[in-house]
């Protein structure tokens, strides 16, 4: 019976390795569908070992739930959920967070989100909060099920179309003037005029980011450059999803290799990994003159300081702390956020909802323009969303002497004129 | 030393009562409480209803493939393909949901017939790199798996995107008529229950009492006598790999029309290979296969609690399954600690 033997060896080092995978798999695993998303490392986290510390020590205790798309230590959308969650917990005496990372169907087939918040509310959580767009609409369900427990999904519009129950809100962070400042950064230290975006899958959100981008490079080319905006070239190149699936999406480096062959001298990332830095700086020990803009992390620049111009980064620990302080208080109150950065400092975590680090590459000059960009941002002189923007097919989006709302930025249909890169 | 039949009949609870201990002193070693612990992961669940018909749910596709790869066992075949056989039912399944506009159990039947055709399709695809291509089930299986999931993300992404653009997320929800009515607001569906009890009944046939099973088990103790014999190993090799497929993809489409509501980028996690753990701990006994997969159900379950209450890491049940799979196949048979069995079947 030598091959029964051969089966059971054969067998015992595949459950082995489903085991190994299984135990070692989540670090290191790609979430599977992970938004635009950045972390902020204010304070480097130690691993919680010790979570669970009984809240009724404390007068007014507060539970909140915290629903994780993938791990909490992604470096990326994830972990920057689970660092405001902490940041709260650190700051508000009495808060406890419950988490539940890897929400997937990938990782968990057997979870559901509505399995997930019923052990959350019996656990006495008030307020649940699901981090993901893949959670919309079972999240609107779990609202319905639960009137008395408040819930926010993350980048949703479900308060904006109306869909929403009473007890669901909506927060985002304002990425996009994060990124006017990346694409502005990118126009003032091109050579060749030529920048390139490394964009994700094709969606409201994504294209409304890469506009952003586009509109703040063409604003300071021909401000602070003293070139024409028409003259210059801005691709985006969609890979299909956030991060690199063989076989399914175009592989990010090879993309930035194309860009930097055909003359782009600045890469922005607006995918969750750091191809696009890691390329063009090894493009950059060749000898070229080349520039990267990295997304998601706040150290993100580390990669590959030399060539760096910045990071845009989302920080959620502010918003979360009024959101879970107007809780427990009972005073919060349906709403749709769309939380603005604090513009008297980009990178102070305790404030801001979306920050941006300048990078090591920019020199004084570039640093001294990209600043004066920033000032006039943050005073209201300079408005990137102002007309007249048409949308890529030559209609008219946003006329002369007027300024996109909320509604015309969140809900852009289109690239804009000027771009070159499929809309849909 | 001869073990006593009854002895031997019990032995299967020595590997999951070693694998309890094994965990326990996991759960030491990470300053957890065992006794809450395994409390919050085996008996918290039965308590609420909600949190059993969850169980019940997640049972349904999981014991499809368990029984789905009895078949493929017996015949000798390791039909790691399981898995992408699930997806193939899943897609064919939400073909008809997303395309075809009829009254509710015209659609059911119609989605369940396709899903089982395509999984089928899938498995005999398998079967047939193996027969004709030399391609071993595991390996043309793994590439099949590869290739289901592939697809799935295209159909998603491309074809059948929601109107507002792909997010990846997966399709628009299907029409209400399509899916399967379910139990109480639950993801569980009775429907699909009793199709696994009919298909358990029809394993249980086609493995004792037909012809077809005897020629499995023949292909499966020795392939070469059984070619010599008389019994086509090509054929029976494709046909028990469709039957699996079949019954994979049936699991695959119980999975969108009442689990989910709609084609999900990943409808599966795993599940097909989790059967194959179920098939082993069950020691490739039918009648063991039910309460394997509704015993692993559980401990799945019941670890997604633990996570929340305790912060120990949900994989825990999947090591708990894993660590007894893994003890099975170490010592799992009596004869290999040096008890003799009453009847030597091996020479």
């Amino acid at each position: 019976m030598k091959i029964k033997q051969y089966w059971r060896l054969l067998g015992s080092v595949l459950i082995l390795a489903m085991l190994l995978t299984a135990c070692g798999g989540d670090a290191t695993d790609a979430p599977v569908v992970e938004e635009t998303g950045a972390p902020i490392v204010e304070e480097t986290v130690a691993p919680v070992v010790e979570e669970t510390e009984a809240p009724q020590s404390d007068p007014e205790p507060i539970v909140f739930g915290m629903v994780l798309v993938g791990p909490k230590n992604d470096h990326g959308w994830s972990q920057a959920h689970y660092e405001g969650g902490l940041y709260v917990e650190e700051n508000l005496p009495g808060s406890e967070m419950l988490l539940f990372e890897l929400l997937n169907p990938a990782d968990k087939p057997e979870a559901t989100l509505e399995g997930v918040v019923d052990d959350m509310v019996a656990e006495g959580a008030t307020l649940v909060i699901t981090t993901s767009d893949e959670f919309e609409e079972d999240t609107v369900g779990v609202a319905e099920k639960y009137p008395e427990v408040t819930f926010i999904n993350i980048s949703g519009d479900d308060v904006l179309t109306g869909e929403a129950p009473a007890n669901l809100g909506n927060i985002m962070g304002r990425m996009e003037d994060m990124k006017a400042i990346a694409g502005c950064a990118a126009a003032i230290a091109t050579e060749t005029g030529q920048l390139g975006y490394l964009g994700p899958l094709i969606n409201f959100e994504t294209r409304r980011l890469a506009s952003s981008a586009y509109l703040g490079a063409s604003y300071c080319y021909e401000n602070y450059r003293g070139m024409n905006a028409g003259d210059l070239e801005f691709t985006v190149t969609w890979i299909g999803f956030w991060f690199n699936i063989p076989g399914f999406t175009l592989d990010p480096t090879e993309v930035t290799t194309n860009f930097l062959d055909s003359g782009v001298d600045v890469v922005l990332s607006g995918i969750d990994t750091t191809e696009g830095i890691d390329v063009t700086g090894q493009r950059a020990d060749t000898g070229d003159t080349v520039w990267a803009v990295p997304y998601d992390y706040e150290s993100a620049c580390d990669q590959k300081p030399e060539i760096c111009l910045g990071t845009p980064y989302f920080n959620w620990g502010p918003a979360y702390l009024d959101l879970v302080t107007a809780v427990q208080a009972g005073d919060w109150v349906q709403s749709w956020d769309w939380n603005a950065p604090y513009w008297d400092d980009l990178t102070d975590n305790t404030r801001t909802a979306a920050g941006w680090v300048n990078g090591p590459a920019l020199t004084a000059d570039m640093e001294a323009d990209l600043n004066a960009f920033i000032d006039g941002l943050a005073s209201g002189d300079i408005n990137v969303w102002s007309g007249p923007i048409n949308l890529q097919d030559g209609t008219t989006y946003i006329a002369d002497g007027s300024v996109a709302t909320d509604n015309e930025i969140w809900y852009l249909p289109q690239l804009i004129e000027g771009m070159v890169g499929p809309s849909e | 030393m001869i073990l006593p039949r009854w002895a031997e009949r019990f032995w299967p609870v020595v590997p999951i009562i070693g694998a309890l201990l094994f965990i326990i002193a996991l759960l030491f070693l990470f300053g957890a409480d065992p006794l809450e612990s395994l409390n919050i992961m085996f008996l918290k669940p039965f308590e609420n209803q909600a949190k059993m018909l969850s169980v019940m749910a997640f049972w349904v596709p999981l014991t499809l493939c368990a029984l789905g790869l009895l078949v493929t066992f017996t015949g000798g075949l390791w039909n790691i393909g399981v898995e992408g056989q699930m997806i193939l039912g899943s897609l064919g399944a939400s073909w008809i949901a997303l395309t075809v506009d009829a009254p509710a159990f015209v659609l059911i039947f119609l989605e369940i017939i396709v899903a089982m055709l395509a999984g089928a399709l899938w498995g005999a695809l398998t079967g047939f790199l193996k027969t004709h291509g030399k391609v071993h089930e595991i390996f043309g299986g793994l590439a099949l798996n590869n290739l289901a999931s592939m697809l799935s993300l295209y159909l998603i992404a491309g074809p059948w995107q929601p109107p507002e653009g792909g997010s990846f997320r997966g399709t628009p929800p299907f029409q209400e008529a399509a899916l399967l009515p379910r139990f109480a607001e639950s993801r569980f569906s009775p429907i699909s229950f009793v199709l696994t009890i009919l298909a358990i009944g029809l394993v249980f046939f086609a493995l004792n009492n037909s012809f077809w099973g005897l020629k499995l088990k023949a292909l499966g103790k020795n392939a070469r006598s059984a070619f010599l014999l008389g019994v086509s190993s090509e054929r029976e090799t494709i046909y028990a790999m469709m039957f699996c497929g079949a019954l994979a993809g049936l699991g695959g489409a119980v999975r969108v029309l009442s689990w989910f509501d709609s084609l999900r980028q990943n409808i599966s996690g795993g599940i097909g290979y989790l059967a194959i753990l179920v098939v082993m701990l069950a020691a490739y006994r039918l009648l063991l296969v039910p309460f394997i997969s509704f015993f692993f159900s559980l401990v799945l379950n019941g670890s997604l609690t633990l996570q929340l209450k305790t912060q120990l890491h949900s994989s825990l049940g999947g090591i708990l399954t894993g660590v007894m799979v893994l003890f099975i196949l170490l010592f799992g048979e009596a004869s290999k600690l040096g008890f003799r069995k009453e009847v030597e079947k091996d020479e």
